[in-house]
């Protein structure tokens, strides 16, 4: 018998409540014409059927999640050797058990090994603790099922209590939202904190070297280990001028033409077709600007060199380029944003009343004129709003700078060069097999904290702006 | 000069910029418009060899001396399956270019064929063992590289060292070709194979069967998740509640967090503290709900919002309790405007990739998922592991990955649409 067995019998035998409960209620509707019952029947059925499988499936869910860690807990305790075991071997070691134990145990019983003996001991073990898991998920079923269906009587108030219940399900799913904000938080800050007292917060926040790679011998060049993190913010930073510089102008001249230009025809299937931007996957971008944007970049870059050196133009001829640099991430990006900013620019400027336009008009202006002058100033806070979160969007953005913006953590001003972002190092951090309490891990979740912070009041403005905008004209 | 005659001097000017605005405007619609032509053409073009593969005509002995079987009436299959299939096709070709004996030469002129094409010829051996003890006329699967050479995608006049296929191999080539035994047909492991480190071998079945999963598990989870909290914020909620307002701020604040922190929460929370396997579909589903769910809520508030008040008056007017009015009512009327935007988010869901670099859904895997365990990928991630590679042939298998992407997107939101169209109702 396996979990999924379990888990069947728990739900068929619900079913059968249900009908019994049900029947239940019918019979006193049939025999005796006197009663009346407070519910339809169904809901009699419904309240048994939930008294059943709820408390008992919550049982069957928390023991799943915890028996495997302290079913291992149990054997560990059992083995002086694997106590003595430091944190990062201990769970090595748990690790080949569970191996060892999935394979069907030891292979023989002579295997004198600690961790196949653990093995073996671990398999025993997790039967008891299913075996005990299978007759507590039955009793607490019985249990709730006896407790309901003797006790439902004509005057019991099912429908009032099942619908009572329900909105508790519905209100346990809300939370979740909250739950999901509280695993953030709680991911991000415990490492976080383990990780600043290692390095300390203004060595991270104000130093401009960022070598994640920590020395193994004394004397190994190259690998100091610096957890400076301003190359890794300013080539956030930079790629998302460079993409703002892009999608700003077409993204709100776009919205401007559509709003106020085109004719509806034209604008119903324009927006549309330049809303498949915005639905196509990241990491198509990042391809994109890898392999076909980048190498154009570069040889831009090349051609603006070579006219350096012929013309003797130091700057010029001292350019730097690579295949993988800000400019193409940072091209690619905007591209990416323009929807982004095109339809929030849209909405508000299609807020703005109609008197104004007509207004304007009537004094004589020329339509850019009322655009300039007054359209864009009144929905101003809004395209301001839209503009913060395309900027949010554009620092969280993880594939395309992974894809196209290389990893190196250069300082540079440079748009030919190769920088390296936030979002990069945390996915070349945390990609990879390594131990999970190395200060090199513990970065990555600094810098993700860092970008959550970010992000959140980001959005946080963002909304507000646009929301006071929004009373303005309601 | 009187005020008119001011404006009227100012007039050609500003209508000038009038039509510069203007210009302007038309030009930056234009300019994304085309970008996005470009990167769509520019993909399909970089995808369009990888539809095909180029196959060499071989006669292949298949005697029992060379697959090492004893000579007998019938074979077990297992029999079959242990036979020697390595060195068939080398066999074969040394007898078509008898005049190589160099050891290097040699080793080169192996290499034409596909290192996997052993393993073609023993399902086709075990598939009809009458092929046992004769000589059969068949099309092997060729080299990468060989591929690549006979779709003219490698240059030939370039210097033997810059090219990945030498001045010999060139020769051989153009002799098999003058003899009609090179051919291309339609790229079917594409889509029938797990991934490869051999582009030739490489397909997208097992990442699509991953997401197949993954989205599976993603749509179970978030989808009645999504809606039960939006009914219960938008139907029961009471108004100027504290934890219902912190619900709503925790809502908006996590449909902006980027992507990748989702991921960070997978690999904190879901493997290190729960100790769900990494890499596993499972987990996949796990973080990509997390990330569905506000699109979803969003949506179907914005859905259940447009049900107006008359059906919830009559319904409440004929008796119907509060529950009663929004399951039989309520929900039904908004369900086509939930399903669009739980589609949009699903679609979303499935290119998504950042956050399944975290959980370990990265590392290669070669065998097909078998269920929500089992290590796997996705296809967005494919791509990523692909566009990674050195190989030159993994760019057409990249962009044809992405087409095949951009095809299921492009479905999924062409049902949005036409749910939308087919059962909008304007109140």
């Amino acid at each position: 018998m396996s979990d999924l067995d379990l888990f069947s019998i728990v739900i068929v035998s619900t079913l059968i409540v249900f009908f019994l409960a049900q029947q239940k209620a019918k019979k006193w509707q049939m025999t005796d014409s006197g009663i009346t019952l407070h519910s339809l029947p169904g809901y009699y059925g419904y309240l048994s059927a939930l008294w059943t499988a709820i408390p008992a499936l919550l049982i069957f869910a928390a023991w799943s999640f915890l028996e495997v860690n302290a079913t291992s807990m149990l054997v560990v305790g059992q083995f002086a050797e694997l106590q003595a075991l430091d944190k990062s071997s201990l769970s090595l070691a748990l690790n080949e058990i569970h191996l060892l134990a999935g394979s069907g145990g030891a292979s023989s019983a002579a295997d004198a090994s600690i961790n196949a003996q653990a093995a073996v001991l671990y398999l025993q073990y997790m039967d008891d603790s299913f075996l005990l898991k299978t007759s507590s998920v039955l009793a607490i079923a019985a249990l709730g099922f006896a407790f309901t269906y003797w006790r439902i009587t004509p005057a019991t108030r099912a429908r009032n209590s099942v619908e009572q219940l329900t909105i508790y399900a519905l209100l346990a799913c809300a939370t979740i939202a909250i739950l999901t904000t509280v695993g953030i938080v709680f991911s991000v800050i415990l490492e976080s904190i383990e990780f600043f007292k290692q390095i300390p917060i203004t060595d991270f926040l104000f130093g401009t070297h960022w070598s994640p790679q920590i020395a193994i011998r004394e004397d190994q060049a190259g690998s100091s280990g610096a957890f400076g993190a301003v190359p890794l913010f300013w080539g956030t930073i930079f790629i998302s001028i460079i993409a703002l510089m892009i999608a700003g102008p077409l993204g709100l001249i776009s919205a401007i033409y559509l709003a106020e230009y085109a004719d509806k025809k034209v604008r119903s299937v324009i927006k549309p077709i330049l809303e498949v931007l915005a639905g196509i996957p990241t990491v198509v971008y990042g391809f994109f600007a890898a392999i076909t944007i980048g190498p154009l970049v570069r040889d831009f870059g090349n051609y603006l060199r070579d006219i350096g050196v012929n013309l003797d133009i130091e700057i010029m001829a001292n350019l730097t380029v690579s295949t993988e640099s800000a400019l193409a991430a940072g091209l690619v990006m905007g591209m990416m944003i323009v929807p982004f900013i095109l339809s929030l620019s849209d909405d508000v400027i299609s807020a703005v009343p109609d008197a104004m336009r007509d207004g304007s008009t009537a004094m004589g202006a020329t339509k850019s004129e009322t655009v300039w002058k007054v359209i864009v100033p009144a929905a101003l806070p809004g395209i301001v709003g839209g503009f913060l979160l395309a900027i949010s969007r554009a620092i969280g953005e993880t594939m395309i700078v992974l894809m196209a913006a290389g990893v190196a953590a250069n300082l540079t001003a440079n748009p030919m060069d190769a920088v390296t972002t936030v979002t990069t190092q945390i996915v070349t951090l945390l990609t990879g097999d390594q131990e999970f309490d190395s200060v090199k891990t513990l970065a990555a979740f600094a810098l993700g904290l860092g970008l959550f912070i970010t992000t959140l009041l980001l959005n946080i403005i963002a909304l507000h702006v646009v929301r006071k905008y929004r009373e303005q004209y309601e | 000069m009187n005020n008119t005659d001011i404006v009227r001097s100012s007039l050609k000017k500003r209508y000038a910029k009038e039509k510069r605005f203007k210009a302007y405007g038309i030009l930056s619609i234009g300019l994304s418009l085309f970008f996005l032509l470009f990167l769509l053409f520019d993909i399909t073009h970089k995808a369009t060899p990888a539809f095909t593969q180029t196959y060499i005509n071989l006669d292949i002995d298949f005697s029992h001396k060379n697959l090492r079987l004893e000579e007998k009436s019938s074979y077990s299959e297992k029999e079959l399956f242990n036979a020697s299939y390595r060195k068939l096709t080398s066999k074969a070709l040394y007898q078509l270019f008898p005049e190589v004996k160099d050891r290097r030469e040699k080793k080169t002129l192996r290499k034409l064929v596909s290192s996997g094409a052993q393993y073609d010829l023993r399902d086709l051996v075990i598939a009809n063992p009458n092929y046992i003890g004769t000589k059969q006329s068949i099309w092997i699967l060729a080299d990468d590289d060989v591929d690549t050479f006979a779709k003219d995608l490698i240059d030939r006049n370039l210097p033997e060292v810059q090219r990945r296929v030498k001045d010999n191999q060139i020769a051989w080539i153009d002799h098999l070709q003058a003899q009609g035994k090179i051919q291309k047909e339609l790229n079917t492991k594409f889509l029938t194979q797990g991934d490869s480190r051999e582009p030739e071998q490489a397909g997208i079945w097992g990442a699509l069967k991953g997401s197949l999963y993954v989205m599976l598990l993603t749509l179970i989870l978030s989808f009645p998740i999504g809606v039960a909290a939006a009914v219960y914020l938008e139907e029961f909620a009471p108004k100027n509640n504290w934890f219902v307002d912190l619900i709503e701020v925790n809502i908006n604040n996590l449909a902006a967090v980027p992507s990748i922190v989702f991921g960070i929460l997978g690999l904190a929370v879901y493997i290190n503290l729960f100790g769900v396997p990494r890499s596993a579909p499972l987990v996949g589903g796990l973080v990509l709900s997390l990330m569905t769910l506000p699109t979803i809520i969003i949506a179907t508030r914005a859905a259940l919002k447009s049900v107006p008040p008359s059906i919830r008056e009559a319904a409440l007017g004929v008796g119907a309790s509060k529950m009663q009015v929004i399951t039989h009512h309520v929900l039904p009327l908004a369900m086509p405007g939930i399903l669009t935007g739980s589609i949009i988010g699903m679609a979303q869901a499935l290119g998504e990739s950042a956050p399944l670099l975290m959980i370990g859904m990265v590392a290669f895997v070669a065998d097909i998922p078998q269920g929500f365990l089992d290590p796997s990928t996705v296809l967005p991630v494919q791509i990523f592991i692909w566009a990674d590679s050195p190989e030159r042939a993994f760019i057409a298998l990249t962009s044809a990955a992405i087409v095949v992407l951009l095809i299921f997107l492009f479905l999924m939101n062409l049902l949005a649409i036409i749910l939308r169209k087919k059962f909008e109702t304007r109140w």
